[in-house]
């Protein structure tokens, strides 16, 4: 079998929603397998239809029990879902335990649900270098939706923008979730809030304190000023037993106001940038590194650099000059 | 302590002598090990002296037995009065085994029973339930209906003879069926005697047989409570229990700690919801820890304990009846500190467990089997920890006096640091907003994970010894006869119940299982309800469901 | 190209909710450098089969500490290979009496670990016995 053969048989699986052989190719991708990419470029003019929701919020905040009531609710409307739950990869060992899907195991046997966990396996932000083409994997397999849900270190997620169309932060009161402590960074891109645990004391409080930052903005983007959602225990029935849905309707407004306002481009747009910004890195930068350190000219930089011989800047103008002709 | 003041300098300069011998000795011979401590990491000293009791107050802390804070033992007679209870904890196949294997104990001296349940009954499925599969019978015995009950309690005298129920998330169910069989064998309810435990607290921190929430979890329990208080007065409604807490692997304070602030969350629930004062219930509140390898640190707790719960009873709850102030206990041997390797040593670590049980005080105590890492005990090795008991009763001279051990430097000293670091766990709790609050926020689950894994890591690095397992382990295999379990008793129970199902009347028990979900629905105490519909046959999976319905079921957080 | 990392899953098949072990070899694993999927108890066969395929592990560790292996352990072995995964390995420990290990071995469990098994001999066996991306 030629490897063309092969790879018009792994896009036809894909397509035809096989769970193995996408989470084969998103392995491929976690170990960045050079056929992983290749597989990318074969999948990606199928790309596009899937609405991918990003979820963040600090750990604790119940993002897993949030994303396991979202499933069902979106199940419920027979629209098929993809997960994507990072966990960290431990710094000192290498290893990670991926125990986000405890919580999404009662759809472990629906066929129209692929939970797929994935290590951070050292990128910073909060993702691993391989969601942003596992989205794409699972949005050629006909996902409806694609819940991406990050590791949650709260004040680094920013990241998550550049891989979905909506993003929710997700709070806890009590849990120093105030306002005042958490870095802008986070509270700019938010599409939806959701205060979880809201019967607990403070989420009045919390909500407040959110919507005086919100009042705050001259002006929204698509004019879509982001709503608060108070969910309470998500499996009780009660003040906030109607909330769940609203949330997920929420979703739905969501991504048909990205539509009709065109920023759903935007947010295409911005997912492209950063894609094509990560490949010219990996195909015009990485190689060179690799040469420069291979030779030992690297070595000899850095000496030279200790020694206060030349700067830094002056280096690169240098390396730039001899390598990109 | 009562030392004078002579006595204490006479201490200070002699420990002072000591510790000089001790430094030069340990210059040319040092240590064994750097560290000694508990198998809970408890650090001990190598020796303890007046001083380190020195602020014990004689009355205020350690008293006389029969007397607050009950340090010495809730009974003015002790065990001369009467022994500890030995009741073996048993359970296999089919009511038809079980109930065999209960007459033989019986006969051979065990003096209460303890009913060991399988898996599907544990968690509310009946034998037919396709959850059942492989499980039926295999760890416990199958009680599907009253049927199998009546058949598990067969020539079993229950006006005289007291029965626990090792039951959680369905207790109403069994309990209901015990109260059914007692009245079918002429046994009023004001007769018969026992515990069920009861105690889903510690399923959302260790043990994890749950079914519903914490809130109606807790509000069921209140239920039985209160039945309990008004119909049953001589049976123990909840056995609020640590040996799970321990076996999921948390240190001994943890254990003590936890167990007593279920018991406070408990109280604090039937007083709010039920109304009922505090001495109405509490004297029959009762206990159930682990005895674990480390011989004094298990003792001590236990000591520590009924002081604790003495103080909590008396002084935050403001109980009057001086039984409302006694903490009564059951001890289980600690299942996690027998080995697989080298089976026969389990013998000697159920011995000296027992021993500190007993040393401790304990109302009552389960002896494990040697064999019980590997499969169900069989008869012989039942007979021995049975036997292990008498022996400690009978042979040993440890029941002659109270509480030996009261005085001891170091067992004095040891229980009041237990007690302080159990009062500081508690005071955490407090601070979270009680239990169930803190279980939402994964605290004693954590707790637990570190202390297991600590423990595990401290085995693997040699730290700790396991004898047979991480030293002194030998290449020829012990072997030793294995309890099998007929395979046929997953198909029998299933045609029994079949057979059960045709018979009854199932209009009567759709009513009586709709009578029981409103019940549920409008406050209304359960156990009456659960009485009727075990009596036309209803099963315990059919009296679950109603509780899963109107309640919801438990999502696992799955913390690790 | 990135380091290759084993992706083993510790589950709990049957009604056993007894996690002390299981949630420990987690850890362990995790510190021996593998990517753990811990699913948790109270985990039906076809939970644990379907969640090893989407997850695409190389090994499966079950953990039963209620006689209720014999069932259970094959059952997962048995989907698994209908699905078209039989090439994942499946483990096994918890109580198991010497005398189960010749039909579970015979029903495709390719090791089995009970108590007392150090933490470093399960480790090892794997990186033995396990690759990676089963290559």
């Amino acid at each position: 079998m030629t490897e063309e053969f092969e790879g018009m048989e792994q896009l036809r699986k894909i397509r035809a929603g096989d769970v193995r052989t996408a989470s084969r190719l998103i392995r491929n991708l976690e170990d960045e397998l050079p056929e992983a990419k290749s597989a990318i470029r074969r999948i990606f003019p199928h790309t596009g239809r899937a609405h991918v929701v990003g979820i963040t919020g600090s750990p604790g905040a119940g993002k897993s029990t949030l994303v396991d009531a979202l499933i069902a609710s979106f199940r419920k409307r027979e629209k098929t879902v993809g997960v994507l739950a990072v966990d960290p990869t431990s710094p000192f060992t290498g290893g990670a335990i991926l125990g986000d899907r405890i919580r999404m195991q009662r759809h472990a046997e629906d066929p129209g649900v692929f939970v797929r966990s994935l290590a951070t396996r050292g990128a910073l932000g909060g993702l691993s270098k391989a969601v942003g083409d596992a989205v794409h994997v699972m949005d050629v397999m006909g996902k409806d939706l694609i819940l991406v849900e990050t590791v949650g270190t709260g004040q680094q997620e920013v990241e998550i923008i550049n891989h979905s169309h909506t993003v929710i932060v997700v709070l806890v009161p009590g849990m120093g979730d105030e306002i005042q402590a958490i870095k802008a960074g986070i509270m700019e891109i938010a599409d939806i809030f959701v205060i979880n645990k809201a019967d607990r004391d403070g989420s009045h409080q919390l909500e407040s304190e959110l919507m005086s930052m919100l009042n705050m903005v001259p002006e929204f983007q698509g004019g879509w000023r982001p709503p608060i959602v108070r969910i309470g225990n998500c499996f009780e029935p009660g003040p906030f037993g109607e909330s769940l849905e609203e949330l997920a309707a929420v979703i739905g407004d969501h991504y048909r106001r990205l539509v009709e306002t065109d920023l759903l481009g935007d947010r295409m747009r911005r997912k492209t940038m950063v894609e094509i910004h990560e490949a010219l890195r990996d195909a015009i930068l990485a190689p060179i590194l690799k040469e420069m350190t291979e030779s030992g000219e690297m070595e000899e930089i850095a000496g030279r650099l200790l020694r206060k011989e030349t700067d830094p800047y002056t280096i690169a103008a240098e390396v730039a000059r001899r390598r990109l002709k | 302590m009562y030392f004078t003041k002579n006595t204490l300098n006479q201490s200070k300069e002699l420990s002072d002598k000591w510790e000089e011998e001790v430094r030069q000795t340990v210059a040319r011979t040092p240590d064994q090990k750097a560290r000694c401590s508990t198998v809970s990491d408890l650090e001990i000293k190598r020796l303890y002296t007046p001083e380190d009791i020195e602020k014990t107050d004689f009355a205020r802390d350690i008293g006389a037995p029969g007397e607050f804070p009950f340090l010495r033992g809730n009974q003015a007679t002790g065990y001369r009065g009467r022994y500890w209870t030995f009741r073996m904890f048993s359970g296999m196949g089919s009511a038809f085994d079980t109930n065999a294997r209960w007459h033989m104990l019986l006969k051979e001296g065990n003096a209460g029973l303890s009913t060991a349940f399988d898996f599907p009954t544990l968690m509310g499925y009946d034998s037919d339930s396709p959850k059942a599969r492989g499980e039926c019978g295999r760890c416990g015995v199958a009680i599907d209906t009253l049927d199998d009950f009546r058949t598990l309690m067969e020539g079993i005298p229950m006006d005289r003879v007291t029965t626990s129920m090792t039951i959680n998330p369905p207790a109403t169910a069994l309990w209901a069926m015990y109260c059914a069989a007692a009245e079918s064998k002429g046994a009023s309810l004001a007769q018969i005697g026992g515990t069920i435990q009861n105690d889903m607290l510690k399923e959302f921190i260790a043990q994890k047989t749950f079914m519903c929430p914490p809130e109606p979890s807790v509000r069921l329990i209140s239920d039985t409570v209160e039945f309990g208080t008004k119909h049953v007065p001589n049976w123990n409604t909840i056995s609020i229990s640590g040996y799970h807490i321990r076996e999921a692997g948390s240190t001994a304070i943890q254990e003590l700690a936890f167990t007593l602030r279920d018991g406070i969350e408990y109280v604090e629930d039937v007083i709010r919801r039920k109304g009922l004062d505090v001495d109405e219930f509490a004297p029959r509140l009762s206990f159930f820890f682990n005895a674990h390898i480390d011989f004094f640190e298990e003792i001590c707790k236990m000591r520590a304990a009924r002081r604790i719960w003495a103080r909590v009873m008396r002084d935050r709850f403001h109980a009057k009846n001086p039984r409302s102030w006694w903490m009564r206990f059951h001890t289980q041997t600690a299942g996690c500190s027998l080995t697989a390797q080298q089976p026969y040593n389990n013998v000697v670590r159920t011995a000296v467990e027992a021993l500190a049980a007993v040393l401790g005080g304990t109302q009552s105590l389960h002896t494990n089997s040697l064999d019980e890492v590997l499969c169900l005990p069989s008869d012989h090795a039942v007979e021995i920890a049975l036997r292990t008991q008498q022996i400690l009763a009978e042979e040993t001279g440890v029941a002659n006096t109270i509480d030996p051990l009261a005085g001891s430097y170091f067992v004095e000293s040891l229980t009041n640091k237990m007690e302080e670091e159990a009062w500081a766990y508690i005071e955490k709790i407090d601070a979270m907003g009680g239990m169930v609050s803190a279980i939402e926020k994964g605290f004693p689950q954590l707790e637990i994970a570190d202390a297991a894994y600590r423990f595990q890591q401290q085995i693997d690095a040699g730290e700790k010894t396991m004898v047979g397992v991480n030293k002194y382990a030998s290449s020829a295999k012990q072997e030793i006869p294995v309890q099998d379990i007929n395979p046929q008793v997953e198909e029998e129970q299933i045609a029994r119940l079949s057979a059960v199902k045709r018979r009854r009347d199932s209009r009567a028990v759709k009513r009586d299982l709709d009578e029981l979900k409103s019940a549920c629905k409008t406050g209304k105490n359960v156990m009456p309800f659960c009485i009727q519909a075990v009596k036309e046959l209803a099963t315990v999976q059919e009296i679950c469901d109603v509780y899963r319905e109107v309640f919801g079921e438990y999502r696992d957080p799955g913390l690790y | 190209m990135a380091e290759k990392k084993i992706r083993i899953m510790v589950a709990k098949p049957g009604l056993d909710g007894h996690d002390r072990g299981a949630r420990i070899l987690a850890r362990c694993f995790r510190d021996a450098g593998f990517e753990v999927i811990y699913t948790g108890c109270h985990q039906t066969p076809e939970q644990i089969a379907a969640a090893a395929i989407q997850e695409d592990v190389d090994i499966v560790g079950l953990s039963c500490l209620s006689g209720a292996h014999r069932y259970l352990f094959p059952r997962v072995v048995e989907i698994l290979k209908e699905k078209g995964a039989a090439d994942i390995t499946v483990i096994g420990g918890g109580i198991i009496p010497d005398q189960d290990f010749p039909s579970l071995y015979d029903a495709g469990i390719k090791a089995i670990f009970t108590p007392g098994a150090p933490l470093d001999t399960i480790v090892q066996w794997v990186r033995t016995n396990v690759q990676p991306r089963n290559e």
